[in-house]
This record gives C-alpha cells, structure tokens and sequence, in this order.
C-alpha cells in the first residue's frame, strides 16, 4: 500500500511541476502586443514589483471591490500558505528556523483557512450573482480543499497520526527507502486528495497562481510615451 | 432593435446592486456590416461556410497572439468581484452583462476546445461546443460592453472584460459577422480622414466659419489653421469637434489658448480625427493603419510637436499605443511627450501664466466633472501616476468658481461609463445606451440636487454625444453637458489683439458675395 501512494505522489509531483512549468512557459512565451496597465500604474519597475506584491500578500483589487469575499479569502489562502509552510517539516531535516518559529500560529491557521472556505462556499450558494457563475467544478474544488482541510486538522488536534512515520516516508520517498505510511484512514484521505489537488490544478482555475504575476493589467509599467514598446509579430507588420 | 420601446430606468439615490433577471437584453442586436464594410477592413464580407472552423483557429491565433487573452480565459476563479461593477449588468440586471458572464460566453467555448478539462469533462467546468447560439449570443453581449475597463480595476487579476470583448469582435469579424456603426467609420478613416466622412473643403469652409463667429465674439482674429506646414504643433482631435454642440466650443477654445500662448498650431486634413474604432473592433491591423496617418501628417506638415484633443479612446490609444503602433516619433521636438493632451497643455500655460482667465464668465454654472472611462483607466497625463485626474481638474478649476465632484466611488478609476463608449454609440444600441448610463445619471443627479451642480463637464467626445442623447431620457436638459474647454473659452482673456489687416475678411469688397 505504501508503496502505491508513493508512486502516486511521484505522478502527482511530476504532473504539479512539468503542468505549471508548461503554462509558465506559454505565458512568458506570449507576447503583449500593447501597453494596457490598468491606470493609475506603476510608472517604474520597482513600481510594479510593489503592484504585485500587494495583489499577491494583501489581495488590494479584491479588498477594493467586496470586504466580504476579501475576509473569506484571505482568511483562507493566509491560513493555507502557513499550513502549507508548517508542512515543509515533513519533508526537510534539520528543519529550518522559520519553519520552527511559525509551528505554534500554523497549527491554528488550519482554523482560518476552513473558515474562510466555508464562508466562501456559502457565498457562492447564497449570493445570485456568484450563484450563476459557477459549474460544478467551482464548488467541488472548495469541498476538496474543506476535506484537506478538515482531515489535516483532525490530525492535528483529534486523532493524532504518526508524525515520524509520515515524515520517514516522504524524506526517503525519492528513493523508495522510506519505509512504510501508517494506515490511518483519515491520513489515508487527506494524502489522497491532496495528490488529487496536484494532479488537477494545472488543469483548472488555480491557474490564477501564476496567471496573477502574468497579467499585463498589473504587471507592466506606465510609460509608454517615454519607451516604444514592440513585440516581434508587430514588429514584422512594420517590414511588410 | 433599432427602435424598440423600454423603459428608462428610474433613478435611485444609491447604487443599488439589482437582482438577476436572465434575459432581459438578449433581444438586443445592432446592424450588421455590409459586405463592402467588411471588405475594406479585409474582412469576409458575410458569414463564412465553415464559421466554426474559422472562428476556432481566430480564437486559437489571438491566444498565441495576446498574452491578455491567454492570462485572462485561464485566470478566472469565479469569484464574483466583478459582478456588480458594470454600468450595464446595474441598468439592465442581466447576467450575461456581469463581466464575468459575459467573459463566460467566450470562456465556455475556449474551454471546450483548447483545454483538457473542457474536452473531456465538459459538464464539470461549464464548456460547450460552439453553435449558432452563442455566436448570437457574443454578437449581442459583446455589443453591449463599452470596453470601459471599470471590471479590471476590481478584479483580483485585473482580467479586463475589453480585451474579452475586443477578441470576440475580432472573432466575429473573421467569420463575417462584424458591426455596422464601427466597421462603416474605420472605413471611412481609411477612405476620407474622418469618422464623419468630412472631405478636406469642409472643414475648411468650417474652420473659416469659427475665424469669422470668433472675431465676431471677441474682435479678436483667432485663426484655426489647416494643413499649415511649419507649424510648431499639429492638434489631432475628433472630428465631432467641427461641427456638433458641445464639441465645437471645445475646439473654440483650443485655438484661444494656442492664440494667447502665441504658438503656431495646425490642424491637418489626413488626421482630420482623433478618433480610432480600429481599437473598439480588436484589430491591431486596423488601429495600426488609422494611427499611421498621423504620424505622416506629422511629416508631412513638419511640426515639432502633436497634440490631442479631447477624446477618451483617442487618448487612450494616443498616449499608451501611438509609440507602439506608430513610433518612433525622434523626428519631433524631444523637450516634450508625444503625444501631449490638450488639458496637460493648457494646464502648463495656465502655471506659467501666460493665459488671463476671468473665472466670472463662468458664474451661472456650477460644475462637476465626468472622468471618462479611457482617460482614467487606460492612460495617465502628466508624470504622476492620477495625473489624468488632476490635470483636468486642475484647469477646470482655474476657470471657474463653483465646482463639486461627484461621489467618490463614481469617478477616478472608479467611474462610471457614459454607457456609449467602446463602438456602441448608435442609434440601433439606444437602449443599451439609455440604461448603461443609469449609475451614471445617478451620481449626476445627487451632486446636482445635493450640490446645486447645473452642468457636467467632460473631455471626451463620445462622452459628449451620449450625454445629450442620453440626458432628455432622465429629465435632464442636452445642454447640461459641456466641454472642458469650452469653460476655458468662456473664461480666457483675449488679450492679444488683432491689427485691422488680420481680421478675416480685411479688404474684401462689403457685397463681394
Ligand atoms: C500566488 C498565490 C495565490 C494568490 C495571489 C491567490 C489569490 C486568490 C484570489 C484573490 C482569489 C479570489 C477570491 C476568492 O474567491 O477566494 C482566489 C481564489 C481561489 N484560490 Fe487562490 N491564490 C493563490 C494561491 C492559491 C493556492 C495555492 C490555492 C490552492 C491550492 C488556491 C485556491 C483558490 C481557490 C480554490 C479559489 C476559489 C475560491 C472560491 O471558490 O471562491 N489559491 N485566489
Ligand atoms: S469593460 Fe466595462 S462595459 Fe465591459 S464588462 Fe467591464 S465594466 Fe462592463
Ligand atoms: S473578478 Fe476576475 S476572477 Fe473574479 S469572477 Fe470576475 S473576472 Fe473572474
């Protein structure tokens, strides 16, 4: 059985990687043909490292437009990205000091992220105009990551797993060498669909993670008049 | 339908966000392009055979072409931010008109072709195979959006429903099926020089008729140059502004400044317009080609400097797309920006004090000013990042004395449209028009009944146009709408005065005609 879910997170790992890399490279490989920020913009460079870096940490569009859906999601991404973080020492020995210094706050940001999930959820059923934008997939990623969510913090506070194991097998993991994944049903779950959100999200919406740093709306600089900017196939209207 | 009856919104204190009511604007179709509309533009002129194919591949060559395109049909999580920011969504409740909705009729269709999930699961992330259907659906709804880029502002990705629109417009051009109002006006750019399809006598003959209405007025000889080569600066500006009230009181008061400034300006016939729909329509090739006038009148007339006047998209595409489509502009005077707009240069004489303004003859008005939709959100004036709001305000204020802005989540980047920008400023769209500039006409209405707010001011001809079509539906007067420079010719000081033998007229015969 081990052995199974470790073929699955090779899979799962390989496709989370080569998925993102190839959108990555499209994306960069696409031209912008014009200068289209959206104004007021970042009239430099370090201007817009700034733009983005709030879009990215603060949410600020999102915060502009509706302080309900920004609550929600902030609550859930902040507290996914401080799980996330508390995860690495599963997976790294020693373990780096600002991993040890965010454990005690990562243990209740588990709390945050099923909040801000649920209170999203709860929108997108409520709320007409959320309503009819959604299909199906809309909703079963938020339940997909409730269940991560939920079968994560059970661990943690209710029915504890075995830590050092589930850290031997996924240290050794690379090599096959490290020794058996306890066969906790709720652990067995929670790996599960997270292998499953891998495999998926190079396929899905969650491509907004890279699409967010890519959006010639936020990421280009306001200075058109002073610098010509030409992509190679204008360019070449230009020879014709 | 061209014609059709409905009813105009009443107007609300708040902006309300309204329910959904599906269908309410899916009757709304405008008139279709003619095959030699089309075929000017190099277009097919009528629906192609194979439009699936052909649109499939449109859409599959704008992906690889515009990385806006690509970012924003994958980007989308759903969330729902922009669903109550669009002008027409809050006028007419349709949720095809939430940007997000209308994003989903091309998104749908992307999905199912060019994406894993779409092509096997199309059920589970709302793809769909194209059919005649949505085609009838893009050419509605995308019909219905003004490009004014209110949605990207609020999205967390900053998706921009015009560049959606601007590739579905595209896609429909390809197969064949393109607008009428845009597709005739890019034509006659191509062929004439204007939107208006005025021939070069024209404006001359008007021209000379503004020469003659301002001496009359002030008995100073004013002169609205064409075609003068040599000239320091050549102003681009709508056509609109050499005939239609209020438009000409705008352009009256550009030659006042130039006068007063004592600069030699120029119009041109070649560039007889500020204007380009080749932006409205997604056609680089098409915007590039309008653009490309400019710059050879540039040459041609060997100015040292261009100067736009005031139109919102011609801003747009003047300051953040010139350079690219028509650049490198190194032949001009390189002590200024190129392009430079009329506000930020008139703006300069008032802060060297070359101009004398006399703030009085504006008295009987009280102003609030309407940021126009491409002015704020896709260009800048000046160097600092707002300075599209400044600037303009900032002249405004120089010539008169009673002046309120409007809320403040209606104007900046956070304006609302006129509800007739973006190629849909025609007779057969009224009823998008009429009901997309609800929000609008609601913040209007407050500054004026809170405020005692009597006119709105504005630097963009379609804006201009909209607003007397527009107002009467709402109980307000066409007149009510004037334009930023049209304040500054109230105001300015005629303090050049002409010597007896510049007048027009100077030395012909009394009964010569
Ligand atoms: C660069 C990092 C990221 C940024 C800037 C970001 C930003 C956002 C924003 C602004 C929203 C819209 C608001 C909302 O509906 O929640 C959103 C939605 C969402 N994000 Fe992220 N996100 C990031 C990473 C992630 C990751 C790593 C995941 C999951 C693995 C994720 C999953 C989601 C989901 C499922 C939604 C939709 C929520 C809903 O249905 O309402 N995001 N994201
Ligand atoms: S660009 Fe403007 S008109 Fe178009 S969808 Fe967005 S808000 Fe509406
Ligand atoms: S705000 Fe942006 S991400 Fe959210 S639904 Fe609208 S377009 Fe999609």
């Amino acid at each position: 059985m081990s052995s199974v879910y470790a073929l699955l997170f090779i899979l799962a790992t390989l496709v989370l990687v080569l998925g993102l890399a190839r959108k990555i490279v499209q994306y960069a490989k696409t031209p912008a043909p014009l200068k289209i920020p959206t104004t007021p913009a970042p009239v430099t460079r370090s201007g817009v490292v700034m733009r983005l870096f709030r879009e990215v940490v603060l949410f600020e569009s999102l915060f502009k437009s509706t302080k309900w859906t920004w609550i929600f999601s902030w609550m859930f991404h902040m507290g996914l990205f401080l799980v996330l973080a508390r995860h690495v020492r599963y997976f790294i020995d020693p373990v780096w000091l600002p991993i040890e210094l965010i454990q005690p706050f990562g243990k209740y940001a588990a709390f945050a992220m099923i909040a801000g999930l649920a209170g999203l959820l709860i929108r997108r059923i409520f709320v007409d105009r959320i309503r009819y934008i959604s299909a199906p997939s809309d909703y079963l990623w938020l339940l997909l990551l409730i269940v991560i969510g939920m079968s994560g913090a059970m661990m943690t506070f209710v029915i504890h797993t075995d830590v050092v194991a589930v850290k031997q097998f996924f240290t050794g993991f690379w090599t096959f060498s490290g020794g058996d994944l306890p066969m906790d049903p709720i652990l067995l779950v929670h790996l599960t669909l997270v292998a499953v959100l891998m495999l998926l999200l190079p396929f899905s919406k969650l491509l907004h993670i890279p699409g967010v740093f890519f959006s010639p709306t936020r990421n280009q600089v306001d200075n058109p008049r002073e610098k010509r900017h030409l992509v190679e196939w204008a360019r070449k209207l230009e020879d014709s | 339908m061209a014609g059709a009856e409905f009813k105009t919104p009443e107007l609300s204190e708040f902006i309300e966000v309204p329910k959904l009511v599906e269908g309410t604007m899916e009757h709304i179709t405008c008139f279709v392009a003619k095959p030699d509309h089309q075929e000017a533009l190099g277009f097919p002129g009528e629906k192609v055979e194979n439009w699936k194919e052909v649109a499939i591949d449109k859409m599959g060559d704008l992906l690889s072409r515009y990385r806006s395109f690509q970012v924003f049909m994958d980007a989308c999580v759903k969330c729902g931010s922009c669903t109550d920011k669009c002008h027409y969504f809050l006028g007419t409740q349709d949720p095809k008109n939430m940007p997000v909705g209308r994003q989903d009729l091309l998104r749908k269709v992307y999905r199912r072709y060019f994406t894993f999930a779409g092509k096997y699961f199309p059920k589970l992330v709302g793809a769909e195979d194209l059919t005649e259907e949505i085609i009838d659906d893009w050419y509605s709804y995308f019909h219905q959006c003004s490009q004014c880029r209110r949605c990207s502002v609020f999205c967390p990705y900053g998706i921009d429903t015009a560049e959606i629109s601007m590739a579905a417009r595209e896609i429909l051009d390809s197969i064949g099926v393109g607008q009428k109002y845009c597709n005739e006006i890019i034509g006659k750019v191509h062929k004439i020089g204007n939107n208006l399809g005025l021939p070069g006598p024209a404006i001359e003959n008007t021209l000379e008729g503004l020469e003659e209405d301002v001496y009359d007025e002030t008995e100073v000889a004013v002169k609205y140059p064409l075609d003068v080569k040599g000239a320091d600066i050549l102003l681009v500006t709508p056509s609109a502004d050499f005939f239609a009230e209020p438009h000409v009181d705008g352009l009256i008061g550009y030659g006042k400044v130039f006068h007063e400034a004592g600069v030699s300006w120029t119009l041109s016939t070649t560039a007889s317009e500020a204007g380009n729909f080749g932006m409205f329509i997604g056609s680089y090739e098409n915007m590039r080609r309008v653009s490309l006038r400019i710059r050879q009148a540039a040459l041609e007339l060997g100015v040292k400097r261009i100067v736009f006047g005031e139109c919102g998209h011609a801003w747009r595409i003047a300051y953040s797309f010139l350079n690219t489509l028509a650049g490198p502009f190194d032949f001009l005077d390189p002590d200024y920006p190129v392009p430079q707009h009329i506000c930020e240069y008139t703006l300069n004489e008032i802060e060297k004090g070359t101009l004398e303004l006399d703030k009085s003859e504006n008295d009987e008005m009280s102003i609030t000013f309407h940021d126009s939709c491409n002015v704020a959100r896709a260009s800048r004036m000046g160097d600092k990042p707002g300075g599209q709001f400044e600037i303009p305000r900032k002249v405004i204020k120089a010539v008169v004395n009673n002046y309120h802005d409007m809320e403040w989540d209606t104007i900046h980047e956070r304006t609302y449209c006129c509800g007739g920008g973006g190629g849909i400023l025609t007779d057969d769209l009224m009823e998008v028009r009429v009901k997309g500039a609800k929000p609008r006409m609601s913040a209007f209405k407050n500054v004026m009944e809170e405020k005692g707010v009597t006119h709105l001011a504005a630097i963009c001809a379609i804006c201009k146009s909209q607003f007397t079509k527009v107002f009467p539906y709402y109980g307000m007067d066409m007149f009510q709408i004037v334009s930023v420079h049209q304040l500054v010719s109230n105001a300015i000081v005629m303090n050049r005065k002409t010597p007896p033998e510049e007048a027009p007229g100077y030395g012909e015969d009394d009964d010569e005609e």
